[in-house]
């Protein structure tokens, strides 16, 4: 799969000497969703602004379709929508021309009919006329978003798409997005919802105070690190661990019994567990597997971070 | 896309001029009306009292006078708020995300801010050849003052509205300098009619410059010659171009 977006030991320091990107290197494939995710403060906005040209780096590259975005920041930005993630509108001028102002700001030909499609795709058709001001902060979200496909960008930009959105927005957006994948546009997104990631993302990438700490494959991810819990439902529910069962750490969920393991672990001492129920004189009606949730992953990759973050504050201090 | 993005000039262009359609009353109505006072007040009270100025009915003689305060207080004002308020309430993002130059946002905004204030500059020249006679010497230069003015103060405006981070600012500028240099820089009077010293300060000030070339257009009648009038409109159009392209050259206040 080709890259599309490059970013290359990217860094930022903000004016006030805050560091808020620290050597960041992703690439970002072609017609892949890539959710972005970390806790608040954590540069996902200023990754973006920077590929955007609404912030510059202090270090690092990044180009976009092949194109540096300095250097050939035309080219780069043609190619780019953004919904950022305040909601930075007009007050006084009507949808209509707020949308086709973004498709001439982006040098295209104005084009009527797709400017009106992409407006109806968003159910903003009988608000075309209305003043922005006069729209909920719902109906004015969706505008962003037309604005930022009005040039028909290659690759979308989703700051917090969903933060604070009612469910009926969240739908229509989840259309718009499922609609862009399969006309081969790439989609990153950044989001603390984890479930969101999860629903969508081909790819995660985990970003916490500055540093990447993970690119992976949903898929894989979730195999890979994600903890497995085993629900063992039993012909005679019990309502107590047997004492005999005790080293495997099992708890109880409706009189049955669960066991929590770790799909990257040598072993899963699955086998050794049947062999000990089956002792136990305890029958087993039925097994079913539950994956843990990205959230899981996340809060533990997240935490790790932390720990090692204060482990080096606490050397420094000692050293 | 590769080449100048006049569609992106275009845009801004008239997105600023819808600005000034939805603000008529502001934009247009209230200089018109505040242009109108002044002549009362300079026009009938000291006009009663100063029957002509070098040969040129008082009333007349501050008709120029009248049109370059309210061009430079225009142009200004129309391009500092233009692309301050884009600043102020985030709609900037979008500009500063879109395939477009620095020059290409300054043609835009300052653009839209010039031709505002000339359409005002000609609808002041119209109100007051209702009410007293004015001759046009020299059309063509006078058209060329006011453009050259225009463009040159909605850069300055653009370069204060870039620099301002807050409304306290934005309005500092205009209220403390332009005011002042226009109403001492011979507007209203002669400097020929100032004591000696006073004149001295006087050819310190750019703007007498402007008024007086501006002022000859009409009647042939000016403080200093018409060529260094012209002279002194492009060197400061060429100082406001030189700090617009050092903006450009550092992102300053633009890109954080
Ligand atoms: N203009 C700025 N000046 C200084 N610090 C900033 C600026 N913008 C963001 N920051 C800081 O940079 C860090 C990352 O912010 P941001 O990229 O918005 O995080 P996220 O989008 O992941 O919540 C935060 O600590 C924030 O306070
Ligand atoms: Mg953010």
């Amino acid at each position: 799969m080709n890259t599309i977006v490059s970013i290359q030991n990217l860094s930022k320091t903000y004016d006030n000497g805050f560091n808020a990107l620290s050597d960041v290197s992703l690439d970002i494939r072609e017609g892949e969703i890539l959710a972005l995710l970390g806790p608040n403060g954590a540069g996902k906005t200023t990754l973006i602004s920077i590929v955007c040209g609404i912030a510059s780096a202090t270090g690092g590259s990044v180009s976009v379709g092949g194109h540096d975005i300095e250097k050939e920041y035309r080219q780069s930005r043609s190619l780019i929508g953004l919904v950022p993630q305040e909601l930075h509108t007009d007050s006084f001028e009507s949808v209509w021309n707020t949308v086709n102002f973004s498709r001439g700001l982006f040098g295209k030909a104005p084009n009527p009919g797709y400017v009106e499609e992409i407006i109806r795709e968003l159910t903003l058709w009988d608000k075309r006329d209305s003043q922005i001001m006069q729209l909920s902060g719902g109906m004015k979200r969706r505008v962003m978003i037309a604005k930022a496909l009005s040039h028909e960008p290659r690759i979308l930009f989703l700051d917090e798409p969903t933060a604070g959105v009612d469910v009926e927005l969240r739908k229509d957006m989840w259309k718009v997005v499922e609609r862009l994948r399969q006309q081969g546009v790439t989609i990153i997104l950044t989001t603390h919802y984890i479930e969101e990631a999860e629903a969508i993302a081909d790819r995660i990438a985990v970003i916490n105070r500055g540093k990447l700490l993970l690119v992976e494959d949903k898929k894989n991810l979730m195999e890979e690190l994600g903890k497995k819990a085993l629900y063992i439902h039993l012909v005679k529910p019990v309502d107590a661990v047997p004492d005999s069962l005790s080293k495997y750490g099992l708890s109880l969920s409706n009189g049955s019994l669960v066991y929590t393991y770790d799909t990257a672990g040598s072993g899963t001492g699955i086998t050794g567990l049947l062999n000990d129920l089956n002792k136990a004189g305890l029958k087993v009606r039925d097994l079913e597997t539950r994956q843990s949730s990205l959230e899981d992953i996340f809060v533990g990759l997240v935490s790790r971070d932390a720990e090692k973050a204060e482990n080096q504050t606490s050397d420094g201090a000692a050293s | 896309m590769t080449g100048f993005n006049w569609r992106a000039v275009w845009a801004i262009y008239r997105f600023e001029m819808a600005r000034t359609r939805r603000t008529i009353l502001q934009s247009i109505i209230s200089p018109v009306i505040s242009t109108s006072l002044y002549f009362v007040v300079f026009g009938s009270a000291i006009g009663s009292r100063i029957q002509t100025v070098e040969g040129v009915g008082y009333g007349s003689f501050i008709v120029p006078g009248l049109i370059m305060l309210s061009l430079l207080q225009q142009s200004v004002s129309n391009a500092s708020f233009g692309i301050y308020f884009p600043k102020f309430i985030g709609t900037i993002y979008e500009v500063l995300s879109a395939p477009i130059s620095f020059i290409e946002i300054v043609m835009g905004y300052v653009g839209a801010a010039a031709t505002k204030s000339l359409m005002l500059g000609l609808i002041i020249l119209a109100t007051a050849s209702l009410i007293v006679p004015i001759t046009i010497a020299h059309p063509a230069i006078m058209l060329a003052f006011m453009v050259l003015t225009a463009v040159s103060f909605a850069l300055l405006g653009f370069i204060i509205g870039i620099w301002a981070d807050n409304f306290e600012k934005l309005q500092l500028v205009p209220l403390l300098v332009i005011t002042p240099l226009v109403f001492l820089g011979g507007s209203f009077y002669s400097v020929s009619m100032l004591p000696p010293a006073w004149q001295m300060v006087t050819y310190f000030n750019p703007v007498l410059y402007l008024v007086s070339g501006f002022r000859w257009s009409f009647f042939e009648v000016s403080d200093v010659s018409p060529l260094l009038s012209l002279v002194a409109v492009a060197g400061f159009l060429a100082i406001c171009l030189a700090i617009i392209w050092w903006i450009f050259k550092t992102g300053y206040r633009l890109r954080s």
